[in-house]
């Protein structure tokens, strides 16, 4: 079956989703992801989301559910890359991810679980 | 009715339409063509000289092309019929000169007077010509009626479709002007808004926005609301829209620009706005978008200062992380 790879840096993990997502694909995303928090003991998610060009209310509020979980396994989350069209729509769909954190590429994200961040 | 007139008349149907239709009404125009210029020129150039935009010239020379056109029109058809091929050249060159008076700011009524205008002098001369024959001339001023009515409503069509379409354009033209989206320091964005924000242009905005984002990699957008007029709770929904859309792209939004009056209304409305920093000017917002991006303002040192340096801000630097 289709898996979205899950890979560990350090204390951070580091989600790219690279295909068209699919309600079967987030639902396995969300349960791999919060098993690999707790094994691995991470601190920070990153989810990479630059290469979505097409997101649905269903996919939308994985994100925000499943940053919503990382933080209850106490590990920050960091939603990054996502592009213009996609952020429109998320918020035309009342969809506006109150309480995940944002930012504009991998670096940033990064910077900003690592604490270096300059903002 | 044209056909119970041809039978009151015991003229057969083709006949009918052929004498009093098309051949005839041909023949008088090409007969009476020039009394008919003197006559129409002079009306049409008391309406057209106020305007100043057309010459005498090209008036004689657009109504000797219409009456051509409207001869051969009724020369090649038994039947009146503006809405038949048969008219389609005439049509076009409605629609050409409706066009141009349009663009020239005409009102539709002087537009319409284009063709109106014959109307009395044609009348005139067939009152004259049938004064002994009261039954045709009843049937052909009922022709001609209809179709300069139909010819002069046409006018009005095209002239309103012109008009609309230059509305269109300008609309375009300002939703493209207004909706800059300038880089101010590194890192940091203005977004100077000016008009009122409906939901086009909230998209148009936010779109040029957060491409604008992708784009230069700033972390911090100020939108700047002085030149919004009013602001009620569409407006404050759209704004927030927009404000989470940058977000969502990793850029914080600083409203800046809130006039007295604004922040009343905002109160008032129960719009909330506590989520997002909002300034009174711009020179705040930018402020606080330069510590937020890890850089500030300093005075120079007294020595840097040149003697007699006018304005406070022209010895100030800004400071690099």
């Amino acid at each position: 079956m289709e898996r979205i790879p899950i890979l560990r840096m350090g204390k951070l993990l580091l989600v790219t989703i690279q295909v068209d997502m699919h309600d079967r694909l987030a639902m396995t995303l969300q349960d791999d992801l919060t098993s690999r928090i707790v094994k691995d003991g991470a601190k920070g998610v990153l989810i990479d989301i630059s290469s979505l060009d097409v997101v649905d209310s269903f996919i939308g509020r994985m994100i925000g559910d499943t940053a919503a979980m990382a933080r209850v396994l106490d590990a920050e989350t960091v939603v990054v890359g996502m592009q213009p069209s996609v952020a429109i729509t998320l918020v035309e769909l009342g969809l506006a991810l109150p309480g995940v954190r944002t930012a504009l590429n991998v670096e940033r994200g990064m910077a900003l679980l690592t604490g270096t961040a300059p903002l | 009715m044209a056909g119970a007139l041809c039978l009151l008349l015991n003229i057969d149907w083709g006949n009918c339409m052929q004498t009093l239709g098309g051949t005839r009404l041909a023949r008088l125009f090409n007969e009476r063509q020039s009394e008919l210029l003197g006559d129409w020129v002079s009306q049409q150039y008391a309406i057209t000289s106020r305007r100043g935009g057309v010459a005498e010239a090209q008036l004689r020379n657009q109504f000797v092309q219409f009456v051509d056109l409207v001869c051969a029109a009724l020369g090649s058809s038994e039947q009146v019929d503006f809405n038949t091929p048969t008219w389609d050249e005439v049509r076009n060159f409605l629609a050409e000169v409706s066009d141009q008076r349009a663009r020239l700011g005409f009102t539709p009524v002087e537009t319409a007077m284009f063709v109106f205008s014959l109307k009395e002098p044609l009348f005139a001369r067939l009152g004259a010509e049938l004064a002994a024959d009261p039954a045709p001339l009843a049937e052909l001023t009922w022709t001609i009626s209809k179709l300069f009515d139909a010819m002069g409503l046409y006018t009005t069509e095209v002239f309103q479709t012109s008009r609309e379409q230059v509305i269109v354009r300008q609309q375009q033209e300002l939703l493209e002007l207004s909706t800059p989206v300038v880089q101010l320091w590194d890192g940091i964005l203005a977004l100077p808004l000016i008009g009122t924000l409906d939901s086009a242009r909230t998209q148009v905005v936010m779109e040029s926005l957060l491409q604008k984002i992708v784009e230069t990699g700033a972390a911090i957008a100020i939108i700047d609301i002085t030149g919004v007029p009013t602001v009620d709770t569409l407006v404050a929904q759209h704004l927030l829209k927009t404000v989470a859309a940058a977000r969502l792209m990793g850029a914080d939004c600083v409203i800046s620009g809130i006039r007295p009056q604004i922040a009343q209304t905002i109160v008032h409305l129960g719009v909330n706005l506590q989520n997002v920093i909002t300034k009174a000017t711009l020179a705040d917002a930018f402020i606080v978008a330069l510590k937020r991006t890890g850089k500030s303002v300093l005075g120079a040192a007294p020595a840097a200062e040149a003697p007699g340096a006018p304005g406070p801000l022209r010895g100030n630097q800004f400071v690099g992380d």
